[in-house]
């Protein structure tokens, strides 16, 4: 019963013909010309060498008037007001907590910023940062929204609302953050019965739909039902269909995911990662996106 | 070992997925992730080969060198395994970090192949007692995405398979000094028979089933591991058991069958792909590094 495939490696080249959306994209390497006009301001990416402007990192050129930058490809996450994010927690400090969000430096999600159990609303007391970790330990995933940032660049969060919070069963996917869309929400109860997260910072997380939504909680009870293994399905060919659109650099949001989920469904869950049955799916995917757009 | 931390709910997810047989990226208990093997990609050795596993990548290069042979078994060659742990594999590695996980691999390597007829080492004499081939078996890790002991033996297995050592004559002059001979020929050589070479078979056991081919998430919710090293017919050449958990001796029998059984398969699907490689010769695209 056991199931070995091993094959050869075959070049990645790219897939299908994909048509140029709209103007041709400037792509650079590290160490290409952008221009040798002097009169544009260098912006983040670029650097000046013997009157040329220079790109530093791999990526798509951006020019705003004279403002001249490369926006990488692959990048850690900068942080912004209002985004949405999943991180781990590292470390229990005084009064504070220190994420792992993918960035530069790790962020930080003050005791002051968290919801407390049972909806109270008063000062943090020195009980409060006894028991922190009761509330939150290492290793616990979080979803929260970034509050400000520090003059260092590192993140602050707080998770001052019903739907963030610590979070239960399911499954995390890292992708680039540069592959993840910007939107209204990113919280998607996807159709095919379950639920997604779409962390601005690249973290993703798949986990069963809950059935009812618990208001008193606040997020820090944890729910250690074992999931029934329809709803084990449904995330693990999520999961893999998450995979197979990074694989192949589409952005990510909730109508891709899902068109590469039911473009998925002939196949097997475990089929999903391989590079043929990969290619297929995303052709169609891409196929009913292009359709959508116009 | 690279370890990723997982909160207790994500834990908990996994056990749970392995009692119902559905792990988290859809494998059954007993599956392997897809793997890429290619040969001969590094030029200035006798034999190479590259395998990816998942996100698990390792490089074999042999060199044969001559040598003499040990003093227990003067008519046989031998083997040396190396093992480096790049520092790009995982963070834990970097610096001197690799070093340690480094000599336990080839430690276990060495136990694996210390089964006398793995390799047929008295083709690698070439004057008994005075000089004979010893094969620099050396391990690169480049990415740890898991299972890297299994990875790193259907490696070597395929480096072996690929290994040309040239064809060496032994002359004798008049005053009894020998001489030693390459053939002109540079394709004039031996190749080595990989029939008996075992694959190592990791089963990492989780609540109350055990896994083949363990994912990083996967190996941080099993307390204890079984490696296993079998050939192709299903013979055990060895076996040792990692992690601070305890295995019920009911639990190891179960580990072993199964690990016999994936074995077998494990030896079928990589002995295809490697004829497959040697009947496409010279017109194989070589994708290497670049691909």
């Amino acid at each position: 019963m056991a199931a070995v495939t091993m094959r050869l490696p075959a070049a990645r080249g790219p897939l299908g013909s994909s048509a140029p959306r709209g103007a041709e994209k400037h792509l650079v390497a590290p160490g290409d010309t952008i221009t040798t006009d002097t009169g544009y301001m260098r912006g983040h990416g670029t650097y000046v060498e013997d009157d040329k402007l220079i790109a530093s990192v791999a990526g798509v050129v951006e020019r705003v008037n004279k403002l001249v930058c490369v926006r990488a490809l692959k990048a850690r996450y900068n942080g912004e007001v209002g985004d949405i994010v999943v991180g781990r927690i590292t470390e229990v400090q005084q009064k504070r907590w220190k994420v792992e969000t993918n960035s530069r430096l790790d962020s930080v999600l003050l005791l002051s910023s968290i919801n407390l159990p049972g909806g109270e609303l008063r000062r943090r007391s020195a009980e409060d940062e006894l028991a922190m970790r009761d509330y939150l330990q290492e290793g616990d995933l979080i979803s929260a929204e970034v509050q400000s940032i520090f003059s260092d660049g590192a993140v602050s969060l707080h998770t001052r609302s019903l739907k963030y919070g610590k979070l239960a069963q399911g499954v995390l996917v890292q992708v680039s953050p540069s592959l993840v869309k910007r939107q209204k929400t990113h919280f998607h109860d996807l159709p095919c019965g379950a639920s997604v997260i779409l962390g601005n910072n690249g973290f993703i997380w798949i986990y069963p739909t809950p059935e009812q939504k618990e208001e008193e909680a606040g997020g820090f009870t944890t729910n250690l039902e074992p999931v029934p293994l329809s709803d084990r399905e449904v995330i693990s060919r999520l999961r893999n269909c998450i995979v197979a659109l990074v694989t192949h650099k589409m952005m990510l949001f909730d109508t891709s995911i899902l068109y590469c989920y039911e473009a998925s469904l002939p196949h097997q869950i475990k089929d999903i990662l391989k590079p043929e049955v990969m290619e297929e799916i995303i052709l169609e995917a891409r196929q009913r996106l292009l359709d959508l757009q116009g | 070992m690279a370890a990723v931390v997982l909160s207790e709910a994500e834990k908990l997810y996994i056990v749970h997925g392995v009692q119902e047989d559905l792990r988290v990226d859809g494998r059954g208990c007993e599956d392997y992730r897809c793997a890429e093997v290619e040969t001969d990609v590094v030029s200035n050795t006798s034999g190479s080969a590259r395998v990816k596993l998942g996100d698990t990548d390792i490089l074999v290069g042999i060199k044969a060198e001559m040598g003499t042979p040990k003093l227990e078994k003067p008519d046989e060659g031998y083997l040396e395994f190396f093992v480096d742990c790049s520092s790009s594999a995982t963070p834990e590695l970097e610096g001197r970090g690799g070093e340690e996980l480094g000599t336990d691999i080839a430690n276990t390597l060495y136990r694996v192949f210390s089964c006398e007829n793995s390799v047929d080492l008295k083709s690698l004499c070439i004057n008994p007692r005075e000089h004979c081939w010893v094969l620099y078996v050396d391990v690169l890790l480049l990415e740890c995405g898991g299972n890297i002991f299994d990875a790193i033996s259907i490696a070597v297995k395929a480096a072996l398979f690929n290994t040309r050592i040239p064809k060496v004559r032994v002359l004798e002059d008049e005053e009894g000094t020998k001489e030693i001979e390459l053939s002109d020929d540079p394709y004039d050589c031996i190749r080595l028979n990989v029939d008996e070479v075992p694959c190592i078979v990791t089963l990492s056991k989780i609540g109350y089933r055990h896994v083949v081919d363990a994912t990083l998430q996967e190996e941080a919710c099993s307390l204890a591991s079984l490696l296993i090293s079998v050939t192709s017919k299903g013979a055990l050449t060895s076996m040792k058991k990692v992690g601070k958990g305890s295995l019920d001796p009911e639990s190891i029998f179960e580990m072993m069958e199964t690990g016999q059984r994936v074995g077998k398969s494990l030896h079928t699907a990589l002995q295809k792909i490697l004829d497959e490689e040697e009947s496409l010769g010279t017109s194989r695209p070589k994708v290497g590094f670049l691909g």
